[in-house]
């Protein structure tokens, strides 16, 4: 049968722009209400063309210079209890002085969308990739996910708030980007048509707890013992309806646009008969794919898992998919100082998700990539050779390897 | 000549049997007996009706005020962060103005409404209402002054008054005096620096009897961003009977320690002109609190001669510490 976009044009044009561009043109389509922003590298660029957009009559919403990040966000999260749809963003440092009001707009249930523009935290100042202002979040009761591509980061706006605002959900949402590869790299990207976003995008409504005088709720009163193990245990049921409410999203998505993300939580390159696969997020899925075609050349079964979704972590799906591997490689582009082996963030979930197989492959971990540094095809051949080794029984001194380190 | 002040249309409260007898903030809170800033909630409800949204910031009209299942707010309210309740306000404002524009909602006039405490609005979220105050939204940022951190069992903040006694500033065998911070002077700071807010004011719950609420209604009838600071005795943390607490607010603006005025448009307005009624002795409102208990004369002099210069000496007496007219030598 033919999907709705062979049959009628979803696509308004196609454009050169980089992620940060992307993500305004996502914003725009979405027809958000409010907007707060706040500058730091290197995400900064999305709210200047949204500013630009605004200023030039393309797309009507509020904005609002905020004093800091911290009063940004809360403007965003108060604007979305009167029911408008919301958008903010940050980096590295900026990301972390706004934490409270992240941590309240999940606790509150508010589905406002925030781009996080992956940079190192301070200190020394760095504007380069690095994943801990994201991965922060991952215990707070947030939607948080990777975008590997600007045509992905676009797209995941409005995905992103359609999941987010799902009223079985109502979780607030961060969309991650890698600073500079992703944020600051230019594509070709397919821009979809504003009737095709409305088709899939429907009007937010945030329903019996908007603040609104004809609705006159207290909200987020003061419980104590009495009640927040209940509230916790709402917002966890919520987070585990996210799991059903993402593949249906997807599903409505593909229906619309065309066939483009097989496994909505992550995508899996050459993995159907691979041995060995890494696993990251974000841009360095490129290098990766390069990586494993270049193994496949030299006869080596390797595949590469580009983890989309953080938060829920699609624990079953991975399951099913890293289950069948001898060996898997994580590429932590991020760190945990005095965690178990002295590894990343993403390695304990993964580790921890397989734990209960009865067949489990071997698990290593990378640390790549921090404040920027490239992480070349080179690299992600030996982050493989290395993972091919200990699956195939070789021990190691150490169970975490640094990559591109200088020694 | 005097300046024409801008008219405001409000509806005036002129007695108090003029005042709606309208609720809309009610039972179910569980604030101290003789609590001041409670009476802020309920005049600034009841002045400004049931076409309102608010946020409270973290702090006792949080804490003591909207247990769960037990809220006394009968208009829609909600909790913000301590230090944000100028970008509470104004995420509220800004939804509310698109939605309209937008036609989700219907258009109509919704007061935006944010209390804050001393600590949470004076001290941290100070630059959020500094941000607030350079929008052009409609709101109204209320911060109620109990002179301390009250909820977290009293704690020095930037508005306690001079040599008071608090759980960070206790009185001791080698120091006498822990607060040695003169009162921070926020209404007049943020009238300053924020030339195109219309309205500043500051007030006391019921001193002079329904001043407060129309200053209120002022405010949200103005236009644009708007701020209010109430002087609320707190009888937990200022150590009096419940009984005296709206005698303490009159003795502190009668004293001069606590000037009540209105910043129109730049324009001051003395609502209590301390120099023309006289003012009494600052001892008298002082004694009264148990958290002075350990002055001696010495100090109280002090706090008096601070208070003579705010009203003697300073350029606009009461309200802003600048001395004009001295050129600079060579
Ligand atoms: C970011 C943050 N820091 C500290 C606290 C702890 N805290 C809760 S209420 C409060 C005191 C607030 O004082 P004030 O704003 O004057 O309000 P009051 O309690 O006096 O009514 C503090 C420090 C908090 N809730 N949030
Ligand atoms: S401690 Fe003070 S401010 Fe808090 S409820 Fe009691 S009287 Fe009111
Ligand atoms: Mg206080």
């Amino acid at each position: 049968m033919a999907t709705v976009a062979e049959t009628t044009n979803v696509w308004a044009n196609e454009l050169l722009l980089n992620g940060c561009q992307a993500v305004a043109q996502g914003v725009k389509l979405a027809n958000v209400d409010v907007i707060a922003a706040y500058p730091i590298r290197p995400y900064t660029e999305v709210m200047d063309q949204l500013s630009k957009l605004i200023a030039d009559g393309e797309f009507d919403s509020e904005y609002i210079v905020a004093d800091s990040e911290h009063s940004q966000f809360e403007i965003v999260k108060h604007a979305s209890s009167v029911g408008a749809r919301a958008f903010g963003g940050s980096s590295g440092t900026g990301w972390m002085y706004g934490f409270e009001a992240l941590v309240v707009a999940a606790t509150d249930r508010l589905p406002p969308l925030f781009v996080v523009g992956n940079r190192a935290l301070d200190d020394p100042g760095a504007f380069g990739v690095e994943h801990n202002d994201a991965l922060a979040l991952r215990d707070m009761g947030w939607l948080l996910c990777w975008a590997s591509t600007a045509q992905e980061a676009l797209e995941h706006v409005l995905i992103g708030y359609r999941i987010a605002e799902d009223n079985r959900v109502l979780m607030p949402m961060a969309l991650a980007m890698d600073g500079a590869f992703l944020t600051h790299s230019q594509h070709m990207i397919k821009v979809p048509t504003q009737e095709a976003v409305n088709t899939f995008l429907p009007p937010f409504n945030l329903g019996k707890r908007v603040l609104h005088p004809d609705n006159p709720v207290s909200i987020a009163p003061q419980v104590n013992e009495d009640w927040v193990m209940e509230l916790r245990r709402q917002n966890w049921e919520a987070a585990r309806r996210a799991r059903t409410v993402i593949p249906e999203v997807y599903k409505s998505f593909n229906d619309l646009f065309g066939p483009r993300y097989a496994n909505p939580f992550f995508d899996e390159f050459m993995c159907e008969d691979a041995e060995v696969v890494l696993v990251g997020l974000g841009a360095v899925a490129m290098p990766a794919r390069t990586a494993v075609r270049r193994l496949r050349e030299q006869g080596k079964k390797a595949g590469y898992v580009n983890l989309r979704w953080f938060r829920p972590f699609p624990t079953e799906q991975l399951r099913a998919t890293l289950g069948r591997m001898k060996g898997v490689g994580i590429i932590d582009r991020n760190f945990a100082m005095g965690s178990p082996d002295n590894g990343g963030i993403v390695v304990q979930d993964i580790r921890s998700c397989l734990y209960p197989l009865t067949k489990r492959p071997v698990v290593t971990d990378f640390i790549g990539g921090l404040g920027g540094r490239d992480m070349s095809i080179a690299d992600c051949v030996r982050m493989f050779e290395i993972t091919f080794d200990a699956a195939a029984g070789q021990q190691r001194d150490e169970l975490v390897t640094w990559i591109g380190l200088r020694e | 000549m005097a300046t024409q002040l801008p008219v405001i249309d409000y509806e005036k409260i002129k007695k108090v049997h003029d005042a709606p007898l309208e609720e809309f903030y009610t039972s179910g809170h569980r604030t101290c007996q003789g609590c001041e800033s409670a009476m802020v909630m309920r005049d600034f409800a009841k002045a400004a009706g049931p076409r309102t949204v608010v946020t409270g910031a973290t702090g006792c009209m949080y804490v003591a005020n909207t247990s769960y299942l037990t809220t006394p707010w009968i208009v829609p309210w909600m909790h913000t962060q301590l230090g944000a309740g100028g970008s509470s306000a104004v995420g509220m404002a800004a939804g509310l103005r698109a939605l309209m524009r937008k036609g989700r909602i219907p258009k109509e006039k919704i007061n935006v409404i944010n209390f804050s405490g001393d600590l949470g609005a004076g001290d941290m979220g100070i630059g959020g209402i500094s941000g607030a105050l350079q929008t052009d939204y409609d709101l109204l940022v209320i911060m109620y002054d109990n002179e301390s951190a009250a909820n977290t069992d009293i704690q020095a903040t930037g508005s306690t008054t001079y040599g008071a006694q608090t759980t960070f500033t206790p009185p001791g065998s080698k120091h006498r005096i822990m607060q040695r911070r003169w009162k921070k002077n926020v209404a007049a700071m943020l009238a300053v620096g924020h030339p195109t807010c219309r309205y500043v004011a500051t007030a006391s719950a019921t001193f002079p009897a329904l001043d407060f609420m129309n200053k209120t209604r002022k405010a949200l009838s103005i236009g644009g961003p708007t701020f209010i600071h109430t002087f609320d005795p707190c009888p937990k943390g200022w150590d009096f009977h419940p009984r005296y607490a709206h005698e303490l607010g009159e003795l502190g603006v009668k004293s001069g320690i606590f000037p009540l005025y209105e910043i129109i448009d730049g324009q001051v307005v003395y609502t209590y002109d301390a120099r023309q009624k006289g003012r009494i002795p600052v001892r008298e409102y002082l004694e009264k609190q148990g958290r002075f208990a350990h002055l001696i004369d010495e100090d109280v002099d002090y706090i008096q001669s601070m208070v003579d210069t705010m009203w003697n000496e300073w350029d606009i007496p009461g309200v802003a510490p600048f001395k004009a007219g001295l050129s600079v030598a060579g």
